[in-house]
Protein backbone atom coordinates (compact mmCIF):
# COMPACT_ATOMS: atom_id res chain seq x y z
CA UNK A 1 0.00 0.00 0.00
CA UNK A 2 0.88 3.36 -0.74
CA UNK A 3 0.81 4.57 2.59
CA UNK A 4 2.43 7.43 4.73
CA UNK A 5 4.59 4.96 6.60
CA UNK A 6 6.28 4.21 3.33
CA UNK A 7 8.06 7.42 3.79
CA UNK A 8 11.99 6.89 2.53
CA UNK A 9 12.74 9.78 0.36
CA UNK A 10 10.59 12.31 2.13
CA UNK A 11 12.60 15.67 2.62
CA UNK A 12 10.04 17.66 4.93
CA UNK A 13 9.63 15.90 8.12
CA UNK A 14 12.34 18.43 9.90
CA UNK A 15 15.24 17.60 12.22
CA UNK A 16 15.83 14.82 13.99
CA UNK A 17 15.12 14.48 17.27
CA UNK A 18 18.36 13.08 19.57
CA UNK A 19 18.10 12.23 23.05
CA UNK A 20 20.87 11.12 24.88
CA UNK A 21 21.09 8.34 26.95
CA UNK A 22 17.39 7.38 26.22
CA UNK A 23 15.09 5.00 27.96
CA UNK A 24 13.64 1.65 26.56
CA UNK A 25 10.41 3.27 27.22
CA UNK A 26 9.68 7.06 28.42
CA UNK A 27 6.18 6.25 30.39
CA UNK A 28 5.00 3.24 31.89
CA UNK A 29 2.54 2.77 30.01
CA UNK A 30 4.64 2.08 26.44
CA UNK A 31 6.23 -0.87 28.11
CA UNK A 32 2.70 -2.39 28.89
CA UNK A 33 1.75 -1.85 25.43
CA UNK A 34 4.57 -3.30 24.11
CA UNK A 35 4.51 -6.27 26.45
CA UNK A 36 0.83 -6.16 25.95
CA UNK A 37 1.47 -6.33 22.26
CA UNK A 38 3.83 -9.18 22.13
CA UNK A 39 1.73 -11.57 24.67
CA UNK A 40 -1.39 -10.94 22.51
CA UNK A 41 0.64 -11.73 19.47
CA UNK A 42 1.70 -15.55 21.13
CA UNK A 43 -1.31 -16.50 20.72
CA UNK A 44 -0.68 -17.62 17.15
CA UNK A 45 -3.71 -15.37 15.99
CA UNK A 46 -1.94 -13.15 13.50
CA UNK A 47 1.42 -12.45 12.17
CA UNK A 48 4.18 -10.56 12.89
CA UNK A 49 2.92 -8.81 9.28
CA UNK A 50 -0.05 -8.31 9.67
CA UNK A 51 0.92 -6.32 12.90
CA UNK A 52 2.93 -4.41 10.20
CA UNK A 53 -0.04 -3.80 8.06
CA UNK A 54 -2.44 -3.21 10.62
CA UNK A 55 -0.08 0.22 11.66
CA UNK A 56 0.12 1.19 8.19
CA UNK A 57 -3.93 1.20 7.84
CA UNK A 58 -3.74 4.08 10.51
CA UNK A 59 -5.11 6.82 8.74
CA UNK A 60 -2.06 9.68 7.53
CA UNK A 61 -3.27 12.29 10.29
CA UNK A 62 -3.00 9.94 12.70
CA UNK A 63 -0.09 7.76 12.24
CA UNK A 64 2.10 11.15 11.47
CA UNK A 65 0.44 12.25 15.03
CA UNK A 66 0.15 9.56 17.20
CA UNK A 67 3.56 8.29 18.96
CA UNK A 68 5.38 5.09 18.12
CA UNK A 69 3.52 3.14 20.87
CA UNK A 70 0.48 4.83 20.58
CA UNK A 71 0.46 3.04 16.90
CA UNK A 72 0.73 -0.38 18.30
CA UNK A 73 -2.06 0.44 21.02
CA UNK A 74 -4.54 1.36 18.11
CA UNK A 75 -3.49 -1.77 15.91
CA UNK A 76 -3.34 -4.07 18.55
CA UNK A 77 -7.10 -2.90 19.50
CA UNK A 78 -7.63 -3.12 16.02
CA UNK A 79 -6.07 -6.71 15.72
CA UNK A 80 -7.78 -8.13 19.03
CA UNK A 81 -11.68 -6.56 17.31
CA UNK A 82 -10.81 -8.30 13.92
CA UNK A 83 -10.05 -11.45 15.41
CA UNK A 84 -12.98 -11.46 17.28
CA UNK A 85 -11.12 -11.42 21.08
CA UNK A 86 -12.42 -8.61 22.26
CA UNK A 87 -15.59 -6.73 21.15
CA UNK A 88 -15.15 -2.69 21.09
CA UNK A 89 -17.85 -2.31 23.38
CA UNK A 90 -15.29 -4.22 25.68
CA UNK A 91 -12.54 -2.47 24.71
CA UNK A 92 -14.40 0.73 25.63
CA UNK A 93 -15.70 -0.32 28.61
CA UNK A 94 -12.51 -2.12 29.89
CA UNK A 95 -14.79 -4.98 31.27
CA UNK A 96 -15.24 -8.21 29.53
CA UNK A 97 -19.14 -8.90 28.20
CA UNK A 98 -20.83 -11.18 30.70
CA UNK A 99 -21.41 -13.80 28.32
CA UNK A 100 -17.96 -13.87 26.98
CA UNK A 101 -15.43 -16.70 27.04
CA UNK A 102 -12.61 -17.30 29.29
CA UNK A 103 -9.28 -18.23 27.79
CA UNK A 104 -5.84 -19.13 28.79
CA UNK A 105 -2.94 -17.10 28.31
CA UNK A 106 -0.15 -18.33 25.45
CA UNK A 107 2.52 -16.53 27.29
CA UNK A 108 2.69 -16.91 31.18
CA UNK A 109 5.61 -16.86 33.37
CA UNK A 110 6.33 -20.33 32.97
CA UNK A 111 6.07 -20.20 29.52
CA UNK A 112 8.02 -17.24 28.51
CA UNK A 113 11.28 -17.90 26.66
CA UNK A 114 14.53 -17.42 28.23
CA UNK A 115 15.38 -15.83 24.84
CA UNK A 116 12.75 -13.19 23.64
CA UNK A 117 12.84 -14.29 20.36
CA UNK A 118 11.04 -12.82 17.29
CA UNK A 119 7.48 -13.57 17.51
CA UNK A 120 7.54 -14.92 13.27
CA UNK A 121 10.29 -17.20 12.57
CA UNK A 122 10.07 -15.94 8.77
CA UNK A 123 11.67 -18.77 7.45
CA UNK A 124 9.53 -21.83 6.67
CA UNK A 125 10.22 -25.49 6.58
CA UNK A 126 9.95 -25.51 2.92
CA UNK A 127 11.88 -25.54 -0.84
CA UNK A 128 11.81 -22.87 -3.57
CA UNK A 129 14.40 -22.54 -6.35
CA UNK A 130 15.97 -19.76 -6.65
CA UNK A 131 15.29 -17.12 -9.94
CA UNK A 132 18.31 -14.88 -9.32
CA UNK A 133 22.28 -15.68 -8.40
CA UNK A 134 24.20 -13.80 -6.82
CA UNK A 135 26.11 -11.01 -8.79
CA UNK A 136 23.32 -10.67 -11.14
CA UNK A 137 21.80 -7.62 -12.64
CA UNK A 138 17.90 -6.96 -11.66
CA UNK A 139 15.49 -4.72 -11.97
CA UNK A 140 12.63 -4.40 -9.24
CA UNK A 141 9.15 -4.80 -10.48
CA UNK A 142 7.25 -1.45 -10.50
CA UNK A 143 4.25 -2.59 -8.60
CA UNK A 144 1.66 -0.35 -6.64
CA UNK A 145 0.01 -3.39 -4.79
CA UNK A 146 -2.81 -1.76 -2.22
CA UNK A 147 -2.08 -5.03 0.39
CA UNK A 148 1.12 -4.94 2.28
CA UNK A 149 3.80 -5.19 0.57
CA UNK A 150 7.88 -4.73 1.52
CA UNK A 151 9.05 -3.11 -1.41
CA UNK A 152 9.32 0.42 -0.91
CA UNK A 153 7.89 2.52 -3.34
CA UNK A 154 11.39 4.77 -3.70
CA UNK A 155 13.15 1.25 -5.36
CA UNK A 156 10.16 0.34 -7.37
CA UNK A 157 11.22 0.34 -11.06
CA UNK A 158 15.12 0.77 -9.88
CA UNK A 159 18.15 -1.42 -11.25
CA UNK A 160 20.48 -3.12 -8.95
CA UNK A 161 22.54 -6.39 -8.25
CA UNK A 162 22.11 -9.29 -5.98
CA UNK A 163 24.79 -9.09 -3.62
CA UNK A 164 23.58 -12.16 -1.33
CA UNK A 165 21.13 -15.00 -1.45
CA UNK A 166 20.07 -14.86 2.37
CA UNK A 167 17.65 -18.51 1.40
CA UNK A 168 14.20 -18.83 2.05
CA UNK A 169 12.02 -16.89 3.78
CA UNK A 170 8.30 -16.30 4.34
CA UNK A 171 6.87 -13.43 1.84
CA UNK A 172 5.15 -10.72 3.69
CA UNK A 173 2.98 -9.57 0.90
CA UNK A 174 0.65 -12.68 1.27
CA UNK A 175 1.53 -13.55 5.22
CA UNK A 176 0.13 -10.46 6.22
CA UNK A 177 -2.94 -11.33 4.42
CA UNK A 178 -3.48 -14.75 6.05
CA UNK A 179 -3.01 -16.05 1.97
CA UNK A 180 -0.22 -18.22 3.31
CA UNK A 181 3.44 -18.05 3.21
CA UNK A 182 4.45 -18.41 -0.09
CA UNK A 183 8.23 -19.07 0.50
CA UNK A 184 11.10 -17.58 -1.80
CA UNK A 185 14.41 -16.82 -1.87
CA UNK A 186 15.45 -13.50 -0.12
CA UNK A 187 18.14 -11.45 -1.44
CA UNK A 188 20.06 -8.05 -0.39
CA UNK A 189 19.92 -6.86 -3.75
CA UNK A 190 22.32 -3.49 -3.94
CA UNK A 191 21.53 -0.38 -5.95
CA UNK A 192 23.71 3.12 -6.40
CA UNK A 193 22.24 5.64 -5.14
CA UNK A 194 22.16 7.50 -8.47
CA UNK A 195 20.00 5.14 -9.68
CA UNK A 196 17.32 5.80 -7.09
CA UNK A 197 17.84 9.10 -6.47
CA UNK A 198 19.08 10.62 -9.94
CA UNK A 199 22.51 12.04 -10.25
CA UNK A 200 22.52 14.82 -7.76
CA UNK A 201 23.32 11.38 -5.40
CA UNK A 202 26.99 10.67 -4.42
CA UNK A 203 28.31 8.33 -7.28
CA UNK A 204 29.99 6.28 -4.29
CA UNK A 205 27.06 5.89 -2.42
CA UNK A 206 24.77 2.75 -2.44
CA UNK A 207 21.70 1.08 -0.60
CA UNK A 208 20.71 -1.53 0.35
CA UNK A 209 17.59 -3.37 0.65
CA UNK A 210 16.37 -7.13 1.61
CA UNK A 211 14.00 -8.32 -1.24
CA UNK A 212 12.10 -11.50 -2.22
CA UNK A 213 12.06 -12.72 -5.56
CA UNK A 214 8.43 -11.85 -6.46
CA UNK A 215 9.78 -8.00 -6.46
CA UNK A 216 12.58 -9.21 -8.92
CA UNK A 217 12.66 -9.48 -12.62
CA UNK A 218 15.30 -9.67 -15.00
CA UNK A 219 17.28 -6.62 -15.99
CA UNK B 1 10.57 26.41 1.15
CA UNK B 2 10.75 23.74 3.46
CA UNK B 3 8.66 26.13 6.27
CA UNK B 4 6.17 26.64 3.87
CA UNK B 5 5.45 23.16 3.01
CA UNK B 6 5.46 22.39 6.73
CA UNK B 7 3.11 24.87 7.57
CA UNK B 8 0.59 23.39 4.84
CA UNK B 9 0.57 20.07 6.26
CA UNK B 10 0.26 21.51 10.00
CA UNK B 11 -3.18 23.63 8.55
CA UNK B 12 -3.85 20.59 6.64
CA UNK B 13 -3.74 18.28 9.73
CA UNK B 14 -1.08 16.53 9.66
CA UNK B 15 1.56 16.88 12.54
CA UNK B 16 4.94 17.46 10.47
CA UNK B 17 6.79 15.22 13.10
CA UNK B 18 5.89 12.74 16.05
CA UNK B 19 4.58 14.62 18.59
CA UNK B 20 6.40 14.12 22.19
CA UNK B 21 3.04 14.92 23.61
CA UNK B 22 1.64 10.32 22.78
CA UNK B 23 -2.32 12.04 22.99
CA UNK B 24 -3.89 15.29 21.39
CA UNK B 25 -6.34 14.87 23.39
CA UNK B 26 -8.81 17.48 21.40
CA UNK B 27 -8.29 15.00 18.47
CA UNK B 28 -9.80 12.75 20.53
CA UNK B 29 -13.11 13.50 21.54
CA UNK B 30 -14.59 10.61 19.63
CA UNK B 31 -13.45 8.13 22.22
CA UNK B 32 -15.20 6.99 24.76
CA UNK B 33 -12.48 5.78 26.26
CA UNK B 34 -10.46 7.76 28.64
CA UNK B 35 -8.07 10.13 26.22
CA UNK B 36 -4.78 9.91 28.73
CA UNK B 37 -2.73 6.79 27.21
CA UNK B 38 -1.65 5.72 31.04
CA UNK B 39 -5.93 5.18 32.05
CA UNK B 40 -6.74 3.83 28.11
CA UNK B 41 -3.57 1.57 29.15
CA UNK B 42 -4.54 -0.04 32.20
CA UNK B 43 -8.16 -0.37 31.19
CA UNK B 44 -7.12 -2.51 27.86
CA UNK B 45 -4.58 -4.67 30.24
CA UNK B 46 -7.31 -5.02 32.79
CA UNK B 47 -9.88 -6.29 29.89
CA UNK B 48 -6.89 -9.01 28.44
CA UNK B 49 -6.42 -10.08 32.34
CA UNK B 50 -10.04 -10.74 32.93
CA UNK B 51 -10.35 -12.37 29.58
CA UNK B 52 -7.59 -14.63 29.94
CA UNK B 53 -5.44 -13.49 27.12
CA UNK B 54 -2.26 -11.94 28.89
CA UNK B 55 -0.43 -13.18 32.24
CA UNK B 56 -0.05 -10.18 34.15
CA UNK B 57 2.82 -11.35 35.65
CA UNK B 58 4.33 -12.89 31.59
CA UNK B 59 3.73 -8.82 30.68
CA UNK B 60 6.12 -7.93 34.39
CA UNK B 61 8.44 -9.98 32.84
CA UNK B 62 8.54 -8.61 29.37
CA UNK B 63 9.49 -5.42 30.35
CA UNK B 64 12.02 -6.22 33.18
CA UNK B 65 13.26 -7.88 30.10
CA UNK B 66 13.73 -4.49 27.76
CA UNK B 67 14.05 -2.16 30.58
CA UNK B 68 17.11 -4.47 32.47
CA UNK B 69 18.25 -6.98 30.79
CA UNK B 70 18.93 -6.51 27.42
CA UNK B 71 20.36 -3.17 25.87
CA UNK B 72 23.03 -1.38 23.90
CA UNK B 73 25.65 -2.91 26.10
CA UNK B 74 25.93 -6.25 24.72
CA UNK B 75 26.53 -4.81 21.40
CA UNK B 76 29.20 -2.58 23.01
CA UNK B 77 30.61 -5.71 24.00
CA UNK B 78 30.53 -7.49 21.22
CA UNK B 79 32.55 -4.82 19.22
CA UNK B 80 34.75 -4.68 22.29
CA UNK B 81 35.45 -8.05 21.52
CA UNK B 82 36.61 -8.09 17.76
CA UNK B 83 38.42 -4.60 17.79
CA UNK B 84 40.97 -7.25 20.05
CA UNK B 85 40.63 -10.70 18.85
CA UNK B 86 41.16 -10.47 15.36
CA UNK B 87 39.93 -13.72 14.80
CA UNK B 88 36.72 -13.38 16.47
CA UNK B 89 36.02 -10.53 14.43
CA UNK B 90 36.53 -12.15 11.20
CA UNK B 91 34.29 -14.84 12.47
CA UNK B 92 31.49 -11.95 13.46
CA UNK B 93 31.72 -10.43 9.95
CA UNK B 94 31.24 -13.79 8.10
CA UNK B 95 28.62 -15.36 10.67
CA UNK B 96 27.65 -13.38 13.18
CA UNK B 97 24.99 -15.61 14.47
CA UNK B 98 27.57 -18.15 15.82
CA UNK B 99 30.15 -15.43 16.68
CA UNK B 100 27.67 -14.18 19.07
CA UNK B 101 26.95 -17.12 20.83
CA UNK B 102 30.68 -17.62 21.71
CA UNK B 103 30.39 -14.48 24.22
CA UNK B 104 27.26 -16.20 25.42
CA UNK B 105 24.24 -14.67 23.79
CA UNK B 106 22.24 -17.53 22.75
CA UNK B 107 22.28 -17.77 19.10
CA UNK B 108 18.52 -17.27 18.53
CA UNK B 109 18.78 -13.84 20.04
CA UNK B 110 21.47 -13.06 16.97
CA UNK B 111 19.70 -15.32 14.26
CA UNK B 112 19.87 -13.14 10.65
CA UNK B 113 22.15 -10.46 11.96
CA UNK B 114 24.85 -9.57 9.45
CA UNK B 115 27.36 -7.10 10.91
CA UNK B 116 28.97 -4.55 8.87
CA UNK B 117 32.41 -2.99 9.32
CA UNK B 118 33.14 0.42 8.83
CA UNK B 119 36.66 1.62 7.55
CA UNK B 120 38.42 4.97 6.93
CA UNK B 121 37.12 4.55 3.00
CA UNK B 122 33.47 2.76 4.51
CA UNK B 123 30.74 3.73 6.36
CA UNK B 124 27.77 1.50 7.03
CA UNK B 125 24.18 3.29 8.27
CA UNK B 126 21.02 1.38 9.21
CA UNK B 127 17.52 2.19 9.09
CA UNK B 128 14.01 0.79 8.52
CA UNK B 129 12.34 2.97 6.32
CA UNK B 130 9.08 1.72 6.39
CA UNK B 131 8.70 0.83 10.32
CA UNK B 132 10.80 0.09 13.15
CA UNK B 133 12.90 -2.89 12.30
CA UNK B 134 16.72 -2.77 14.33
CA UNK B 135 19.37 -5.17 15.72
CA UNK B 136 17.51 -5.34 19.34
CA UNK B 137 18.92 -8.43 20.06
CA UNK B 138 22.24 -6.63 20.47
CA UNK B 139 21.01 -3.13 21.06
CA UNK B 140 17.85 -3.23 22.93
CA UNK B 141 14.74 -1.49 21.49
CA UNK B 142 15.37 1.23 19.56
CA UNK B 143 15.39 5.10 20.39
CA UNK B 144 12.38 7.67 19.58
CA UNK B 145 14.85 9.00 16.89
CA UNK B 146 15.33 5.92 15.22
CA UNK B 147 11.85 5.41 14.46
CA UNK B 148 10.72 9.24 13.45
CA UNK B 149 9.54 10.48 10.60
CA UNK B 150 12.63 12.56 10.17
CA UNK B 151 15.32 10.01 10.38
CA UNK B 152 13.31 6.71 8.36
CA UNK B 153 12.73 9.31 5.55
CA UNK B 154 15.83 10.84 4.75
CA UNK B 155 18.41 8.04 5.73
CA UNK B 156 17.86 7.22 2.27
CA UNK B 157 18.03 9.75 0.29
CA UNK B 158 20.32 12.02 2.30
CA UNK B 159 22.59 9.76 4.66
CA UNK B 160 25.26 12.58 4.38
CA UNK B 161 23.33 14.96 5.63
CA UNK B 162 21.85 12.96 8.13
CA UNK B 163 25.44 12.05 9.20
CA UNK B 164 26.10 15.53 9.52
CA UNK B 165 22.97 16.50 12.04
CA UNK B 166 24.79 13.85 14.21
CA UNK B 167 27.49 15.06 14.35
CA UNK B 168 29.48 13.17 11.55
CA UNK B 169 31.30 15.00 8.61
CA UNK B 170 32.40 12.45 6.19
CA UNK B 171 34.67 13.53 3.50
CA UNK B 172 33.31 13.28 -0.15
CA UNK B 173 36.00 10.16 -0.89
CA UNK B 174 34.19 7.61 1.81
CA UNK B 175 31.85 5.55 0.42
CA UNK B 176 28.31 5.52 2.08
CA UNK B 177 26.40 2.05 2.40
CA UNK B 178 22.62 2.59 3.83
CA UNK B 179 20.80 -0.59 4.67
CA UNK B 180 17.22 -0.94 4.38
CA UNK B 181 16.01 -3.72 6.78
CA UNK B 182 13.12 -4.59 4.65
CA UNK B 183 12.95 -8.31 5.74
CA UNK B 184 13.91 -10.48 9.02
CA UNK B 185 17.69 -9.55 8.82
CA UNK B 186 19.52 -7.36 10.97
CA UNK B 187 22.03 -5.03 10.46
CA UNK B 188 24.56 -3.89 13.21
CA UNK B 189 27.68 -1.67 12.37
CA UNK B 190 31.04 -2.60 13.90
CA UNK B 191 32.46 0.99 13.94
CA UNK B 192 35.96 2.04 13.47
CA UNK B 193 38.20 1.46 16.66
CA UNK B 194 38.98 5.27 17.53
CA UNK B 195 42.55 6.72 17.77
CA UNK B 196 44.38 6.82 21.38
CA UNK B 197 42.32 3.44 22.21
CA UNK B 198 45.24 0.94 21.96
CA UNK B 199 46.03 0.64 25.69
CA UNK B 200 42.20 0.24 26.99
CA UNK B 201 41.30 -3.27 27.84
CA UNK B 202 38.32 -4.66 26.19
CA UNK B 203 35.98 -3.63 29.06
CA UNK B 204 37.23 -0.26 28.84
CA UNK B 205 37.13 -0.33 24.89
CA UNK B 206 33.30 -1.75 25.63
CA UNK B 207 32.76 2.09 27.56
CA UNK B 208 33.15 3.99 24.62
CA UNK B 209 30.88 2.27 22.16
CA UNK B 210 27.61 3.80 21.53
CA UNK B 211 24.33 2.81 20.54
CA UNK B 212 24.54 5.66 17.50
CA UNK B 213 27.82 4.40 16.50
CA UNK B 214 26.53 1.06 16.23
CA UNK B 215 23.72 1.65 14.18
CA UNK B 216 26.11 3.73 12.25
CA UNK B 217 24.89 7.73 12.77
CA UNK B 218 28.04 8.22 14.89
CA UNK B 219 31.81 7.08 15.27
CA UNK B 220 33.17 6.34 18.19
CA UNK B 221 35.35 8.61 20.11
CA UNK B 222 38.68 8.69 20.80
CA UNK B 223 38.57 8.02 25.16
CA UNK B 224 40.48 11.83 25.32
CA UNK B 225 37.80 13.44 23.50
CA UNK B 226 34.94 12.40 26.13
CA UNK B 227 31.89 12.39 24.04
CA UNK B 228 31.28 10.59 20.59
CA UNK B 229 31.02 12.53 17.51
Amino acid sequence: MNGVHDMGGMQDMGPIKHELDEPPFHEPWEGRVYALNRSAAATGNWTLDATRYEIELIPPADYLRMSYYERWYTRLIELLVKRQMVTRAEVESGLAAKDSAKVTPALTLATLPPVLSAANPARPDANAAARFAVGQKVRTRNINPVHHTRLPRYARGKQGFVMRDHGIFVFPDTNAHFAGETPQHLYSVRFAARELWGNDASARDTVHLDLWDDYLEDA
Amino acid sequence: MDATRRDFLAAAGAAVTPSADPVDAAEHQHQLVPPEPTLRVKALESLLVEKGIVDPAALDAIVDYFEHKIGPRDGARVVARAWVDPTFKQHLLTDASSAIAQLGYASVRGERLTVLENTPQLHNLVVCTLCSCYPWPLLGLPPVWYKSSAYRSRAVIDPRGVLREFGCTLSDDVEVRVWDSTAELRYLVLPERPAGSDLLSEHDLAALVTRDSMVGVAKVASPSLGDAQ
